[in-house]
């Protein structure tokens, strides 16, 4: 049997598309350029056992004849890393959007703050002062500098029908009573 | 009994015991003394059988024990040498400590916030990890001892669930995936071009590769470790996640996660890949990270984030006696390892008593310390110097060994890495200072009752003017145009709860609001804690009385490493399976 073409392209394929999700600021992408990079790699580790061959350990055939089955063990454990991995990644994106209604990866206050040289406290920042992109997690209602809450509520309401607004107690009814 | 016996006997109880300790930890969740009391007893266990397992490899030298009765190179090994067996004693001391911290703080508490039943398990998985990496005789068991560790600390460092935390973690998460990646793609082109993943095995294939292929290999695993140890400019994410978790946590992530990379860089960099083909590169690489991180260290006002920087900065001056490739580099590179797990976790656990004391680690909110707490000030003071190498403490005797190898090396770029290294120490010295000088020693701007009180009311006085501003709102609302429906609002009291909540941990306090913390401060530092700070701080300060006998066996060590056949002979005995 000769090599084939196929598994170095799809494997350079998935690395390329995988990079580029992973390089997104949303958290989505991110988790799903992992999986790509995770299953680029694994068929990496597929490719390094050599030209396929007839199933090893059952005495089949000769020697010579065999798949390797080192790499097909190490792919076993890499999948079942990934997969533990990936799950975990989604409940965390799930839970910062409750938290604060985004699933993007935030920006460290603290960092810019030094970096600004300001003297106030992370804490003490008006977000309203930030650049929309700048502003901590936590500003998922902000939808214009000169809207009433009220208007808010309202756009909230048209933009994320059915949704409850924050983590916090809410009716088990959807959005509250009206 | 010969020795070689008993070290197959226990070399495995490391990563065995804290695994069947999280299971067991995790069937009594529902009580927290007995999970206590289990998580407290395993790592005890661990110190005790990684202490014998020094002696015995310091007085037998190297030995290995295949898992499961399969000859190397079919099965996996487990190698006891005085590298890894040093690093298991400095780590499992490290992590009960930090453990009975943690169990001091939770009983502080109340453990309101903590999930408790979870925190144990997670806790002894991560010790599992860190030993089955530092054990690994075989790359694919280091790369799942590192996934171990990883997924543990994932858990960890989102503890609580809160926005920072979540925002923090992420960013960890992200970087540690993909390091994983690299290391996983890397283990495959090594199987390609070796057939094995064995390390003694590779030790010696590897040599026998192209020189090109050779370069690939090393870069690719030296890219992985370097993101783990946090070397410049793969650092970056270090200061931007440690400093937001919980202080036990950042403590043992401080001490512990970085010097598992750095244990990985000196094996492939000994080991694997003996040539030196990369020294220069790690060299410059070493000099970037002291400078840029204490750079770092010096512009910070945050004491959490000023100790992640010099956590970095520090991790240059290990990297910089491996890139020696000397013996004296190396001793110098291990015994530093040493020296800097216990003086960073101590460093961190202080930071999490500042915090309890004065209710936030930002210097500029702090201030007279000093007088309110002698013994905390005591014991920020010791370390503090300690790290930035004042003589005679073990900072100061580490550094020393490093730059007489640099010097003894006499290379144009070991001098001006011996400058740098003089250069790193001194701003240490500045950035401690002025967290001492403003936190600690300058007078407190207002009496701390006052000062306690009227945050309290200045909280409360928002509070409820933003209460009272609620009808108004609602008010408004109708007045806009009919048609329109009117916002309900409770679900806006709701969000303007949750806004309040969010400022109020958006500077990664430990818990609720930083204010609350002020009215906690009040209370005395829990008895425990503060006795569990201060053993560490006497163990830096032991590291310091024992530094001769320590170097003895970390020259013995590096010694090991160089001539790389007491880790082949272990492995495979007389005879080497090409």
């Amino acid at each position: 049997m000769t090599p084939t073409v196929v598994l170095p392209v799809v494997i350079g394929g998935l690395y390329a598309a995988g990079i580029y999700l992973l390089l997104d600021r949303s958290l989505t992408r991110v988790l799903l350029g992992f999986l790509l990079l995770g299953n680029a790699t694994n068929l990496l580790l597929l490719s390094t056992g050599g030209v396929a061959g007839l199933a090893p350990i059952l005495g089949l055939g000769e020697p010579g004849e065999l798949s390797d089955p080192l790499p097909q063990a190490l792919i076993l454990t890499a999948i079942v890393i990934t997969f533990g991995v990936s799950a975990f990644l989604l409940a965390v994106i799930y839970r910062s959007w409750r938290l604060v209604r985004q699933e993007v990866v935030g920006v460290d206050e603290e960092d810019r703050r030094v970096a600004a040289g300001r003297r106030t406290d992370a804490d003490d920042l008006d977000p309203d002062d930030l650049a929309p992109e700048d502003r901590p997690a936590g500003h998922g209602d902000h939808l214009g500098r000169d809207l009433s809450d009220a208007q808010v509520e309202r756009l909230l309401d048209q933009r994320f029908a059915g949704i409850a607004s924050d983590d916090v107690e809410l009716p088990s009814t959807q959005g509250g009573p009206r | 009994m010969t020795g070689s016996a008993v070290t197959s006997a226990l070399a495995p109880l490391p990563v065995l015991l804290p695994l069947l300790g999280a299971a067991a930890a995790l069937l009594v969740g529902r009580h927290p003394r007995t999970q206590r009391a289990v998580s407290l007893v395993v790592l005890t266990a661990v110190v005790a059988v990684s202490v014998v397992l020094l002696l015995w490899a310091d007085a037998q030298g190297a030995t290995a024990v295949a898992v499961g009765g399969w000859t190397p190179p079919l099965g996996i090994v487990l190698v006891v040498d005085r590298l890894s067996a040093l690093m298991l004693v400095v780590a499992s001391t490290v992590a009960l400590g930090v453990l009975a911290f943690a169990v001091g703080q939770g009983s502080a508490d109340g453990d309101e916030e903590t999930p408790l039943s979870i925190f144990h398990p997670t806790f002894l998985v991560l010790v599992a990890g860190v030993s089955n990496a530092f054990l690994a005789g075989d790359l694919f068991n280091l790369y799942v001892g590192f996934e171990i560790l990883l997924m543990a600390s994932y858990v960890l460092i989102t503890l609580g669930g809160t926005a920072p935390r979540i925002r923090a973690g992420i960013t960890y998460i992200v970087v540690s995936l993909t390091s994983s990646l690299i290391f996983l793609a890397a283990i495959g082109l090594v199987y390609a071009s070796t057939g094995t993943v064995n390390m003694a095995q590779l030790a010696v294939r590897l040599g026998e590769l192209p020189s090109g292929t050779q370069l690939l290999l090393q870069s690719m695993l030296l890219i992985a470790f370097c993101i783990k140890a946090a070397v410049f400019p793969l650092s970056a994410w270090l200061p931007d996640s440690y400093p937001t978790a919980p202080a036990p946590v950042t403590a043992v992530f401080a001490g512990l996660l970085t010097k598992v990379g750095i244990y990985a860089i000196i094996r492939t960099q000994t080991l694997l890949f003996p040539s030196g083909a990369l020294d220069d590169v790690l060299m410059w690489a070493a000099l970037a990270t002291m400078l840029v991180g204490i750079l770092g260290a010096v512009a910070q006002t945050d004491i959490r984030r000023i100790l992640s920087f010099t956590l970095v900065s520090h991790i240059g001056y290990m990297v910089f006696g491996i890139a020696l490739a000397s013996r004296a580099g190396l001793a110098g590179a291990v015994f530093y390892v040493a020296h800097h797990i216990a003086i960073q976790t101590t460093l961190f656990l202080v930071a999490g008593l500042v915090e309890r004391q004065g209710g936030s680690t930002a210097v500029d909110r702090l201030g007279g310390l000093a007088r309110r707490s002698p013994l905390l000030a005591v014991l920020f003071f010791v370390p503090a110097m300690n790290l930035a190498g004042i003589p005679p403490l073990s900072g100061f005797i580490g550094k020393l060994g490093l730059l007489q190898a640099g010097v003894a090396d006499g290379g144009a770029v070991a001098y001006v890495l011996v400058a740098g290294g003089v250069v790193t120490s001194l701003l240490t010295l500045v950035a401690m200072s002025r967290v001492w000088a403003r936190a600690f020693w300058r007078p407190p701007t207002q009496e701390p009752a006052d000062d306690t009180a009227r945050a309290a009311a200045a909280d409360a006085g928002e509070r409820n003017s933003r209460e009272d501003a609620e009808p108004a709102l609602v008010g408004a609302g109708a007045d806009e145009p009919a048609g329109a429906p009117e916002p309900p609002a409770r679900r806006r009291a709701a969000r303007a709860a949750a806004w309040r909540r969010h400022t109020a941990v958006a500077t990664a306090a430990e818990s609720g609001a930083p204010r609350a913390a002020k009215t906690r401060a009040l209370r005395p530092l829990p008895a425990v804690m503060l006795t569990v700070t201060a053993v560490f701080v006497a163990l830096t300060l032991a590291l310091t009385v024992l530094a001769g006998p320590l170097y003895g066996l970390t020259d013995r060590a590096a010694g090991d490493l160089l001539d790389r056949t007491p880790y082949l002979e272990a492995v495979f005995g007389d005879e080497v399976v090409r």
